[in-house]
Formats: structure tokens, sequence, C-alpha cells
């Protein structure tokens, strides 16, 4: 069984539908992607499943590990059920330290000997966090902040990450140190859960992906189908 | 010159009252970007009990059931009383704003108001129009420094406001809670995603406002012992001005702010006509807003995008 599986999942910001009822799954130590165009709906998908900041419709089932998702409040979705999300813009604490960010984020955890180690493989995994432990995260460069975004969401939960764009506005070489890091997570046993404008990127790094369009789901599969794919490759990988 | 000493005095106790409230206003708003226009009747409430708390102790100390000095009764009083004015922000937040948490701040603003109104109008029926004396827990005593005569409630308003504000400042600063109320000034909507409950974090920052708050009332009763059920109207909006002077949002503003309109207003009593007072006090105001529309330290650019 899956360890994440959307039915029917319906979006609403107000009386506006972004997302029209599409149903995906993802398996345990997964990394899935979902690509698609500027306003396709996939921040809004991503948002669904952490229930922030988003109403979902009425025929929306969403089961993480067999849970009914949709009965947690978004700050639990993160501390119990070990969702974290990366969200679009990275949006950390400038006004803290980078140790702050990591702390607060550590915020509803109780195990100890377990966040211990957790830091440890976020400092080895992104060793500049580590000389800048001290230094105020707004002080940062914008590589530096995704990292922290990244390493955040993994002491916060880590059961399945969803990341939004995390390559939005990084430079190739960080962008591939990035992907580099995102992959050592998710052998750790992290499942991923990507989306992201540059499809090439997340086609590559992914297994499996979705292609949304206008709130709805027109293809699925392999990532190497689709990048094989003529529609993708004409719509999505620049012919 | 001797004048302008003992007049010195004076502002920095009328400070102390508008810094300790202001920074109830401050840190609410630098957490939910809102005013909380009941924290003027929270300041009321307060003083009333801890005129209720200090009677009640004055009337078991006096009964020897309870063997209290003086300063024990204050102490008490003092803690019992922020102890329990927590629970009136922590009311005034479940009651105007909760249910509001997204709607226009306008309205959460109004039903603040209404709060505000509902609990002078409550104290007035519960109570009487009759003025309740607050009891004289300190005997004064006079320090004579050179020309300048300093009552003992003077240094302990000041020492206690700055002792607080340290206090408040190591909480900002070191634990878990202030941390994430930090975090929650920087970006509000990210706090959840952290597995924050962000209530807990609202909760406490209504709770510590009021208990600075209940402080400042217990202080204020001290110097001004007569109570009445408007008596937080008048102090909570200068308390208000001070906070804006300040800079919304910010904590130390909110201190600063406070010192400031103190100063201001001693000042002109002290040269001008004392009906002249809030006129020439708060035009002077006005004309710093008007150069500095965001405060003394507030930001002009708020990194926090509500989406």
């Amino acid at each position: 069984m899956s360890q994440l599986v959307v039915e029917n999942l319906e979006v609403y910001y107000g009386n506006i539908r972004a997302v029209h009822g599409i149903s995906f799954h993802v398996d345990k130590g997964e990394i899935v992607t979902i690509i698609g165009a500027n306003g396709a709906g996939k921040s809004s998908t991503l948002r669904a499943i952490s229930r922030w900041m988003v109403k979902v419709g009425p025929e929306t089932r969403i089961l993480f590990e067999g849970e009914d998702l949709l009965r947690y409040p978004p700050h639990r979705v993160v501390s119990e059920l070990g969702i974290s999300h990366v969200p679009e813009g990275r949006r950390i604490f400038g006004n803290l330290t980078v140790w702050e960010n990591l702390m607060l984020a550590a915020y509803a955890r109780k195990d100890r000997e377990q966040l211990k180690r957790d830091l440890d493989m976020v400092f080895d995994l992104f060793p500049r966090l580590k000389e800048r432990r001290d230094q105020k995260a707004g002080t940062m460069s914008g590589g530096e902040q995704q990292m922290l975004a990244v390493a955040r969401a993994l002491i916060s939960g880590r059961r399945l990450m969803l990341l939004d764009e995390p390559s939005m506005g990084l430079a190739p070489l960080l962008m591939q140190e990035m992907f580099k890091a995102l992959r050592e997570i998710n052998k750790e046993g992290t499942t991923i859960l990507l989306v992201e404008q540059n499809a090439h990127m997340a086609l590559q790094f992914a297994q499996r992906g979705y292609v949304l369009e206008t709130g709805n789901l027109v293809l699925e599969g392999p990532t190497q189908e689709l990048l094989a794919n003529p529609k993708v490759k004409e719509a999505y990988l620049g012919g | 010159m001797e004048q302008l000493a003992q007049q010195l005095f004076n502002a920095l106790q009328w400070g102390s009252y508008y810094a300790l409230i202001a920074l109830g206003y401050s840190m609410v708003y630098s957490i939910l970007m809102l005013f909380n226009f009941a924290h003027g009747d929270v300041f009321m409430v307060a003083t009333y009990i801890g005129y209720f708390v200090a009677v009640g102790l004055l009337g078991l100390a006096s009964l020897s059931l309870l063997p209290l000095s003086n300063v024990a009764v204050f102490v008490l009083t003092l803690i019992l009383t922020m102890f329990l004015a927590s629970f009136v922000g922590i009311g005034v937040e479940l009651v105007a704003y909760r249910p509001l948490r997204d709607a226009p701040r306008a309205s959460a603003a109004i039903t603040g108001l209404m709060v505000g109104i509902f609990m002078e109008t409550a104290v007035l029926a519960a109570l009487g129009a009759s003025r309740k004396d607050f009891p004289l827990l300190i005997p004064p005593i006079t320090f004579t420094i050179g020309p300048v005569h300093v009552t003992n409630l003077k240094l302990l308003t000041l020492a206690m406001a700055f002792g607080l504000m340290f206090l408040l400042h190591l909480f900002i600063s070191r634990t878990k809670i202030g941390m994430a109320m930090r975090a929650m000034s920087f970006d509000y909507a990210v706090v959840p995603l952290m597995g924050i409950p962000m209530n807990t974090i609202i909760v406490f920052t209504f709770a510590l406002g009021s208990a600075l708050a209940g402080a400042a009332g217990i202080l204020f009763g001290m110097a001004y012992p007569v109570l009445d059920p408007y008596m937080g109207v008048l102090i909570g909006w200068k308390a208000f001005v001070a906070a804006i002077l300040g800079g919304r949002g910010s904590i130390f503003g909110a201190v600063v702010g406070g010192f400031l309109l103190g100063f201001i207003e001693i000042l002109v009593a002290a040269t001008l006509p004392s009906t002249m007072r809030d006129l020439i006090a708060y035009s002077i105001v006005l004309l710093i807003l008007t150069f500095r529309p965001y405060g003394l330290f507030g930001e002009e650019y708020s990194a926090r995008l509500r989406l």
C-alpha cells in the first residue's frame, strides 16, 4: 500500500477552484515529481497535503500511512505524521540565526537523541550551514537559504518531504549540489514529493512523474517514459 | 534645574506605566498584525483584580490568619495579579480575536473595542459607580537627594518596569516560545509548517502582555489610588500612541515610545499650564509621526506577505 494516497483532490481559494479533482499516490521511499506550468496547481496540491492555507473539496480524501490526514491540523501533520513542507520562496526566518531556525523546526520534538543525530546529518549534508550556525539567516545567500529551508524540513518531519520549487533562483552548480543532497536524504529513508517548473531537472531526479495542466493530471508514468514522451518534450522540455 | 531633575522622576514614573502597557500592544501586533484595542481595559480589569487581591491579603494579614509583612503582601499581590491578569488577556483573545482569525483586520479591531466596552460596563454593573480606593501597600518614604525629593514608590515603579522588561527580553531571546514569537513576527504564515501550534504562541503572547499590564496596574494603583471602570481608556490610548510612536510591533520601540511619551507629557506640564498638556504633548507626537511615519523603530517594509 502506498504511503500517500490522494483521491479526488479539489483545492479552493475562496470560490476559485485551483485543482479539479486529481488522484495520485506516492510509495514509501519513492521520489515522485509533479511538473507543470506556472499556475497549473502544483503548489496548491502540496499545500493541500500539508493542510497549509488552502481548503479542499468535500469529496477529497488524503490518506497518509493509512491515516485520514484531513483530520489533522497543519502543525500536527508535521509533528505527528512527519510530513515536512519546503515552501516556495524558502520562507526561512531571516531575523533568527541558522541554529534558531533549526531549533524552531524541532519545536515539537521530544526525542533528544534522535534529534542530535538528525542535526549531525544536516550539518554533514550542508557543511555551509554549520559554518554559519550563529549567523542571521536573512544575511545568507539565496542558495544557503534554500539549504536551510531543506535542512529545517528535515528536522521538522522526515517521513515525507514536500518540496516546492527548490531549484528556483539557484545557480546551476548550487542546484546540482542541492539535488545531490536531496538524493542523500531520500537514501536515508525520506520519501520525496517534488513539484517543479524546471521539468528537465525534476524528471531526471525523480522515479515517477505526473503532469499537471490547469488543475488536471494529464499524464503519468515512470520519468524515463515521460522524458521520451513527445508531448512532454514539446511542452516542458523545450522541444 | 532642580525643578527639571524633580520632573525627571515623574517622567520616568509615567514612562514606566506607558511602556509596560505599550509592550502588550506591540507584542500582539508583532505576531498577529492586529491592534488589541481591548488592552487598555485589560489594564483596568487587572488593576481591579490587584485591588481585590491586595484587600483580601491585607484582610487575612490583619486577622492574623496569615502572618504577612507589608512587603510580602505587595509581592504576593503583584505575582497573583500578574497571573490572574494573564487570563483576562487570554479571555479577550478567545472571545474577540480567535473566532475572527481569518476575518479582515478591521473586523477584529472592532470586536476588540467591543470587548473593551463590555469589560468597562461589566465592571460598572458588578461594582457600581462608587470608586474603589487602592490600599496603601507600602508606606511612603521620601528620599532627599540634594534638592530632589523622590518617593520610594517612584523608585519601585522604575525598578519594577526595568526588571520586568529585562525578564521579557530574556523570555523572548532565550525560550522556545520566545523564539517562536520572533519567528511569527517575521513570517506568521510559515510557523505551523514547523510543527508549532500557533494558538499556543498567540495565547502566551496575550498572557505576557496582560501580565505586564497587571504589573502596571498595581504600580499605578499604589500611586493614584482611585479606581474607576473607565480608567483604562485614556491611559490605554496613550500607551497605544506610545507603541505607534516607537514603531508598530517593535518591542524595543514600545519601551522607548513609552518613556518618550512620559517625558514629553511631563515636560509640557512643567513648563506650560496643565490644561495645555495633552494638546501640546500630542501635537509633538503628531509632528514626530509626520516625519517618521513608521515610528522610531518601525520597519518601513515587512518581510511578511500574507498569502
